[in-house]
């Protein structure tokens, strides 16, 4: 029997048609959320769940209060004032994604978009040196040293961060556009990181309507990126004051709109004379903040012993 | 558009193979320089912030020089572009400093001649005029070498124009010229510096988030001492803008240069004097501050005069 003759409203008869429906046999013996393509239940999701990968941050309180570290599928948002760490944090990601999955990482790659200038190669140098140096200290332990140090090497890290330089937000637009492509071209990139998402967005709009609605798109895209190729998508953010209850106080950029775009929030802040970084907004965990330092080898916790000292 | 993605290590090759000194302009000031990594980076802006009187002027007459010193002596052996919006370039001390510092090159003849021919004063006189400099920059950036551009200093521009009332219309110049010095800096691979002035923290400055209960409250507390404290002029969206923030201030009898922002260095503050031979340090071992203070700009105790 073809749709046309059975008695389905306007709009369900053209949702059929074009799911590629035509005649009642071809969809009688299908389950609800099999006709509702894409749809799980939520046990489907919950396994899923279970085995969902995080990006450690190197800092263990940090990663404490983030259930394991960075998120994969999962749009993180991470802001705060200028010089606090947000692109050591991001740096730190971007070398943490590639320790190989018997150490405990995800063995997978990095994208940088870099809208700022920020990225400074000699520090992911650093970050990468410490970060082997580190793995190496634990591996001691047992014997496999010789098979690590084959394996991983500095300048590996760094051939495995894949750096845009983004000049305007057309660019900046252009790229996410051209990111599916990319990253079904190189395979295993499990981290994008954005530094900033904000930079473009904050002069060139007179037009706040339409930035919002370019801003969304752009997390739409990034988001649908995350789900289907099973990665993290980390944007860095930068802060403006605002105005509440007549005293002003600092947000984080790109408006009301916006904030409602990203998974989870992450805002790092000074609390006397330590960086903390606050978890403010996450759909499962609770809000709560974890001190952290930035030191030569990287994002370290408070309690290590390794303080930033002057490089020689 | 092409969109251009390099391998981060590719990105290091480069560096070392094509940029002089690996990347870097050094100062001259040890200390500073360790701190950096080998001194003010290529391809980056790099801003300079201080109350007035405290040394800013000084420190980009001895950079312009270094960029014109022949790479024999550590220099960049190239034409530097200082853009003077205050009139504060001045040759006899730009030549004093030079036969202080590099007293073996300036005695020879015509040295301080070729020197000082290769740094081009610009003095626009209003913010198109200053537009329309930059973009005739970009043209001639090829052909005369250039190897630094400094600006001395942005704020003056901006706090100048009349018709720029609205904060709104200044942030979105201002963006404009953030966006341009950047892609100027890393495109033809100089260093740029850019000086700010300072002004005094307003009633509108915010310095903490709604979750941080009890630092409002203190806050409250202390906002009679908010007129001694002092912010850089150009505001939050040009703080975060920047890649590098040398900061300098003035307290305890004694002026320091703070490392305040920068990817590869940790916090550390130099004390410094100017002297005959431009800005020297007390010592090359920085102190290292903890905390938010490194973002602080003091000025206190000290009687600053122009030189």
């Amino acid at each position: 029997m073809e749709i046309w003759s059975l008695p389905f409203s306007p709009s369900q008869r053209a949702k059929l048609l074009s799911a590629g429906y035509t005649y009642l046999h071809s969809f009688s013996h299908l389950s609800p959320s099999a006709l509702a393509a894409g749809a799980q239940t939520a046990w489907d999701i919950l396994c899923e769940d279970r085995t969902m990968n995080h990006i450690t941050t190197s800092c263990e309180d940090l990663d404490g209060i983030l259930g394991g570290g960075i998120s994969c599928k999962e749009i993180t948002e991470v802001g705060g004032v200028p010089g606090i760490g947000k692109t050591q944090l991001g740096i730190q990601l971007a070398v943490n994604v590639q320790i190989p999955v018997e150490y405990g990482g995800l063995g997978g790659k990095a994208i940088y978009v870099d809208t700022e200038g920020s990225f400074m190669v000699e520090r992911a140098f650093q970050i990468a040196e410490s970060c082997i140096q580190d793995i190496m200290d634990k591996v001691l332990q047992t014997d496999d040293v010789g098979v690590c140090q084959e394996n991983l090497h500095v300048n590996a890290i760094l051939a495995n961060i894949f750096y845009f330089r983004i000049c305007s937000y057309t660019e900046q637009i252009a790229v996410v556009n051209y990111l599916e492509k990319f990253i079904s071209a190189q395979k295993d990139v499990k981290i994008i990181i954005i530094d900033s998402v904000t930079f473009h967005f904050r002069q060139d709009f007179d037009d706040l309507a339409l930035r919002t609605r370019v801003l969304s798109a752009l997390a739409q895209k990034m988001m649908k990126l995350a789900k289907k190729f099973n990665l993290a998508v980390v944007l860095l953010n930068q802060v403006t004051t605002k105005c509440t209850d007549g005293s002003f106080q600092l947000t984080l950029a790109l408006g009301e709109s916006w904030s409602h775009a990203c998974t989870n929030r992450i805002i790092l802040y000074w609390k006397g004379n330590e960086r903390c970084a606050y978890l403010d907004k996450s759909p499962s965990l609770p809000l709560s903040a974890a001190p952290f330092s930035v030191t030569t080898k990287g994002i370290r916790s408070v309690a290590s012993s390794c303080k930033r000292m002057r490089t020689t | 558009m092409l969109l251009l993605s390099f391998q981060a290590l590719s990105l290091m090759e480069n560096h070392v193979k094509n940029d002089y000194l690996g990347g870097h302009l050094p100062t001259r000031l040890k200390g500073l320089d360790d701190a950096l990594c080998g001194g003010i980076p290529f391809g980056a802006l790099t801003e300079l912030v201080g109350p007035a009187g405290i040394g800013k002027t000084q420190f980009c007459l001895k950079l312009s020089l270094l960029a014109a010193l022949p790479t024999s002596y550590g220099g960049l052996d190239g034409c530097a572009i200082y853009i003077d919006t205050e009139s504060k370039f001045n040759s006899r001390r730009l030549i004093e400093i030079a036969e202080n510092s590099f007293p073996e090159i300036f005695h020879l003849k015509g040295m301080a001649q070729k020197l000082a021919g290769r740094i081009v004063v610009l003095r626009p006189t209003s913010l198109t005029e200053f537009t329309e400099s930059l973009q005739q920059i970009k043209l001639s950036l090829l052909q005369h070498r250039v190897k630094l551009l400094l600006i001395d200093s942005m704020a003056a521009l901006l706090s100048n124009e009349c018709e720029w009332d609205q904060k709104a219309s200044r942030q979105d110049s201002l963006g404009w010229h953030m966006s341009f010095l950047k892609s100027l800096s890393e495109f033809s691979r100089i260093p740029v510096v850019v000086t700010n002035q300072v002004r005094a923290q307003s009633s509108d400055y915010a310095s903490s988030y709604p979750f941080q209960v009890h630092v409002r409250d203190q806050s409250i507390r202390n906002s009679e001492r908010s007129e001694s404290h002092l912010v850089g002029a150009l505001g939050f969206n040009w703080a975060h803008a920047v890649n590098i923030r040398l900061i300098l201030e003035a307290h305890s009898g004694k002026r320091f240069i703070k490392v305040a922002k920068s990817p590869i260095s940790p916090p550390l503050a130099f004390p410094y004097f100017v002297s005959s031979s431009g800005i020297t340090l007390e010592t090359d071992n920085g102190i290292e501050v903890a905390g938010p203070d490194i973002n602080t700009i003091r000025c206190q105790g000290m009687v600053l005069r122009i030189p």
